[in-house]
């Protein structure tokens, strides 16, 4: 048999750009595998010249599905440049924002893109394996998933009166106040977004039950893991520092401020993907593979804030027996317990009486050259690094995005399942659905990550050992 | 009571498609078709929805209904709005950068290679052994980035950095009932 290359594209139900290449050995077996990130919008470039100020209202356009943590984190850097701090109502509400656009973020991934797979099957028909097909097959699971994103997205909807891309965070705080009626409202979202959530993680758990051996040996190569935490290392999304755990679970850097991340953290361009290599710095590229997001974020922190949380939270630690969880299929456990934990936050920042003061913002004007700004979006952590001249005028912008961070083990997590499922050139259209489940459990956004157009699409591609294509799969 | 034999054959053969395709944009705009929240279920009853990101399909087949979102940035977006073309009856551009670049199109105010090296090799995270994306499998970007009217001709404009969910859901209902929107229709006519 000859050895080929597959490449599948585009990759569906993900949101962005890529194609994934398989290359098989002359004996047809799986010799490596990359993706390929097909996407490039060039934000760093074109920011250049304009005001700082601008930032916050620009970079939510990176991405349409976390726009809140563009925008958080854009107002961050600006006030380091103007050193000033919100207000307190003005941070409890961004907070706020940003908990709410977690919620919907992983309801999207959860009930929109992944549960048609458990709930329906890798193998059920591919014209029905989606949202729609599981409201036919299961019309109150489906809505009930609909209404939670729903939720999240109300939040920023009844602060801001916008859902995507609002225009009320503001250096020095928000420019939008909550209303007494609007806090009563979204109050009275919580009990139902609990049992939602709580039922996601019984249909996780019943699917991870029945399926113990493709998950435990889905994808689950080792590696480093970066997430934000509190000063106690207690989990957290919207603000504190910076923690790097090693693959046995050690704490190599704790508490380490986000300015510093230049010290740390190190990318590589490729030339087959749009997409970087982000690495740990100190052990290089061949060592220093870490990842963030949901599943790096548990594993980095040593406790929840809230009580249903951490109850899940020590479930999902007895998993990995006193280390990290590697298995990539527990990504969406971990985006169930965010979810949880996200929702009871969002309940006791609701109550806190000053979130509906009217002190919403402090006024700063330009003081130094260079603000980094940093918050955790959905799919893990997000920095931007800005430089300016004394007209405020940007002179440099860098942008490290959460799914570039993941972009080497998603890598080797394609290989992992390659590896796995294809053996010799003929692909089967649910194997290639399990390669595609290995990138959707890091739920990357493309958009985001390349900073970057639009959708994914995905080819697959074989190619043999003298590199010509035999075989190719695609979908438009 | 469902209807059986050739009545359901009927609807069946009669149930509208669409299609909805995410070029050059944030998604934003399809973030925003998502907000229309349960009504999704409504255009669900009326139509299939053939190809989207939310959905698994293959080659676009001939639909109904063809939104896009994005500008057109690359050699594939170019082909794949003139296939689009070709296989739609009603072609719709979703959002600003459909309609006319938006922020995707910012970068046209540079030369493409400044802009890629600027990132790919000169952002301050970058180690020195990188190098620019180049590889055959990757699309071509465009020098310039173009809206979806300089290629083909667009039957329907819904404007907004995001559209408003109503927006978006007014304008495919009225197309899915043989109707023809009229812009900001929205505001006047309430549904349910």
């Amino acid at each position: 048999m000859d050895n080929k290359k597959i490449i599948i594209s585009p990759v569906t139900r993900i949101e962005g750009h890529a194609k994934i290449s398989i290359d098989l050995d002359e004996f047809g077996y799986v010799a490596d595998a990359h993706f390929h990130v097909d996407e490039f919008r060039g934000f760093e470039k074109f920011c250049e010249g304009r005001l700082y100020t601008e930032m916050p209202v620009i970079t939510p356009r990176i991405c349409g599905i976390c726009p809140v943590s563009h925008t958080i984190t854009s107002v961050k850097a600006c006030e380091m440049i103007q050193g000033i701090k919100p207000t307190y109502t003005g941070d409890l509400l961004r907070r706020l924002m940003l908990l709410g656009q977690n919620v919907s973020s992983h309801a999207l991934s959860f009930f929109h893109l992944s549960a048609p797979d458990m709930l329906l099957g890798f193998d059920y028909d591919p014209a029905k394996r989606n949202i729609l097909g599981l409201a036919a097959a299961n019309p109150d699971i489906a809505k009930r998933g609909i209404r939670l994103r729903k939720f999240g997205q109300e939040i920023s909807e009844r602060i801001t009166g916008e859902k995507i891309h609002s225009s009320g965070i503001v250096h020095g705080g928000m420019a939008h106040a909550l209303t007494k009626e609007n806090k009563k409202y979204l109050l009275g979202w919580i009990h139902e977004a609990t049992e939602t959530t709580l039922m996601a993680l019984d249909i996780l758990k019943i699917f991870i039950q029945s399926n113990q051996e493709m998950v435990n040996s889905f994808a689950t190569t080792p590696t480093m893991y970066l997430g934000t935490v509190g000063p106690n290392g207690e989990h957290e999304l919207y603000d504190g520092k910076l923690r790097f755990v090693d693959e046995d679970g050690t704490i190599l850097q704790d508490q380490l401020s986000p300015k510093k991340y230049l010290d740390y953290i190190a990318e590589r361009s490729v030339g087959y993907s749009y997409l970087k290599y982000p690495y740990y710095k100190p052990l290089g590229i061949e060592k220093g593979i870490y990842r963030v997001g949901p599943l790096a974020r548990l594993n980095v922190a040593t406790k929840m804030k809230t009580t249903k949380a951490q109850h899940e939270f020590d479930i999902f630690r007895r998993l990995g027996k006193g280390k990290p969880v590697h298995g990539t299929f527990y990504f969406h456990f971990a985006r169930l317990i965010e979810t949880l934990a996200s929702i009871e936050e969002i309940a006791h920042v609701l109550h806190d009486d000053e979130i509906t003061s009217h002190h919403l913002k402090h006024n700063g004007y330009w003081n130094y050259p260079e603000g980094i700004g940093c918050a955790e979006a959905p799919r893990g952590t997000l920095f931007h690094h800005y430089k300016t001249d004394k007209g405020g005028k940007l002179t440099h912008v860098n942008l490290l995005i959460a799914t570039g961070q993941n972009n080497p083990s998603m890598n080797r997590s394609v290989l992992d399942v390659a590896r796995q499922y294809i053996k010799g050139p003929d692909i089967k259209e649910g194997m290639l659905n399990r390669v595609e489940s290995a990138i959707r459990c890091y739920d990357p956004c493309l958009s985001c990550s390349t900073h970057a157009l639009g959708k994914m699409p995905m080819i697959m591609e074989v190619k043999n050992h003298k590199g010509e294509v035999v075989n190719r799969l695609e979908r438009v | 009571m469902s209807p059986t034999g050739d009545i359901a054959k009927t609807i069946k053969m009669n149930r509208k498609k669409i299609a909805t395709v995410w070029l050059g944009g944030c998604s934003g705009c399809h973030m925003s078709l998502l907000d229309m929240d349960e009504r999704i279920l409504d255009v669900a009853a009326l139509a299939d929805i053939v190809k989207s990101p939310i959905v698994d399909g293959k080659e676009m087949p001939e639909v109904d209904v063809a939104i896009v979102e994005g500008a057109i940035t690359s050699d594939e977006h170019y082909h794949e709005i003139l296939h689009i073309r070709k296989q739609a009856s009603i072609l719709i551009a979703l959002g600003d950068c459909a309609i006319h670049n938006n922020v995707t199109g910012l970068r046209n105010f540079f030369n493409l290679q400044e802009v890629l090296d600027t990132s790919y090799l000169h952002a301050p995270s970058n180690d020195a052994e990188g190098v620019s994306p180049s590889d055959p499998l990757l699309l071509k970007l465009n020098e310039k980035v173009i809206p979806l009217s300089e290629v083909v001709d667009v039957d329907f404009f819904i404007n907004g950095c995001p559209p408003d969910a109503d927006y978006i859901f007014y304008v495919i209902f009225e197309y899915l009932n043989d109707r023809i929107p009229v812009p900001g229709g929205h505001k006047k006519i309430q549904y349910g």
